[in-house]
């Protein structure tokens, strides 16, 4: 399982990876906006996406966009972690597809709970 | 011919005739041709006091058009004091979290590091055979509570430790807050420098059109991003909280 964190705040990126690592996803990666992140999810190699919403450069809405956009990434399983808590960014996010939403401040169990929400339904489905 | 020119010819005319009539000591005429003088010096002060006039209510119309600075002042000053101070509670707030995490893990390690160093030296006794039958019985009874201490008491530190962790995210809602405020500072001083302008119009332009430049930020797609919410100052459609999240994407099938 290889996750790709996309972040602009390099503290945040940190805190998801180490959260991941504790719960057991070792193998992850880093960007730090949708322009950067892009390229690396078109390699190729990635499971899951986790990202934020707003970053200077290609913002996480647009870089889901992009994503759903792609023929190879378009089933990417994406949890955006943001503090945008809007009711209409958090409907405008999940028109664009994506698997979980979780507004920051969060905590370490809400991280844990969305991400095995997110692998459930993959594997009923 | 400018006019400076044609009103210092004036003047030397004017000066020329009073100072003829001084050398003549016809005092009626010096008095006429001060007269005369004078007036020549009050138009010219009329019209400056004019041009100053027009000036000052074109810069006034200007201004009064251009109000974006006193928005600034009157609601997004105070608005930015309320976000700094939240930013203080942030910080303080993940230092206090951090520091109590800290503290209690240490506590709880130096408590396991001290049992663990006696009980390392009582199983040497035993391994030197120094200890008789009762005191090991003692001693693997006390063996056994350290080891469930110390599986208990390590997650308890694991669980302090991420909690560390976690309040170390106040450097990114911080940031983002931070961000909008050096974002309004920098529209504050666009519009002073536009204001400036005002009173030096011939290089006014620019920097005016500089401070029209209404900031916002978007997504692409014509979303306006506002990042944390801040105590008093929430959006009326954010959310309170993650279990608002969650109702609202089951409430649309999630």
């Amino acid at each position: 399982m290889k996750i790709l964190i996309v972040d602009d705040f390099s503290t945040m990126r940190r805190i998801i990876k180490n959260l991941l690592r504790d719960l057991g996803y070792n193998n992850t990666a880093e960007a730090d906006d949708g322009n950067t992140a892009l390229p690396m999810l078109k390699k190729g190699g990635f499971d899951f996406l986790v990202t934020d919403w707003n970053m200077p450069g290609m913002d996480g809405l647009q870089l889901l966009k992009n994503v759903r956009a792609e023929e190879d990434l378009k089933t990417l399983p994406v949890l955006m972690v943001t503090a945008e808590s809007k009711r209409e960014q958090i409907i405008e996010a999940a028109q664009a597809g994506v698997n979980g939403y979780i507004v920051k401040p969060f905590t370490a169990a809400t991280l844990k709970e969305k991400i095995d929400k997110i692998f459930e339904r993959i594997e009923s489905a | 011919m400018s006019t400076e020119t044609m009103d210092l010819e004036q003047y030397a005319d004017k000066a020329r005739e009073l100072l003829t009539a001084i050398e003549a000591g016809d005092r009626e005429e010096v008095g006429q041709r001060l007269d005369e003088l004078t007036r020549l010096r009050e138009t010219e002060l009329f019209r400056e006091v004019g041009k100053l006039t027009r000036e000052l209510h074109e810069a006034l119309k200007t201004f009064r058009t251009d109000n974006r600075l006193g928005d600034l002042v009157a609601t997004e000053i105070p608005d930015a004091q309320d976000r700094l101070n939240h930013v203080i509670e942030l910080t303080e707030n993940a230092a206090h979290r951090t520091l109590t995490a800290l503290e209690e893990s240490l506590e709880t390690l130096s408590g396991i590091g001290s049992e663990g160093r006696e009980l390392a030296a009582e199983w040497q006794r035993f391994r030197q055979r120094e200890m008789a039958a009762p005191e090991f019985r003692e001693l693997s009874k006390r063996m056994d509570d350290f080891f469930e201490r110390l599986q208990r008491e390590s997650d308890e530190v694991h669980g302090k430790l991420t909690d560390a962790l976690m309040a170390q995210d106040y450097q990114d809602l911080t940031g983002q807050i931070i961000r909008r405020v050096m974002k309004l500072v920098k529209e504050v001083e666009d519009g002073l420098v536009s204001l400036i302008s005002l009173s030096a119009p011939q290089r006014g332009t620019e920097e005016r059109k500089a401070a029209d430049n209404k900031t916002g930020e978007g997504t692409g797609d014509g979303t306006t991003l506002e990042g944390p919410q801040v105590p008093g100052h929430e959006s009326d459609t954010a959310v309170s909280g993650q279990d608002e999240v969650d109702d609202l994407l089951s409430s649309l099938g999630f």
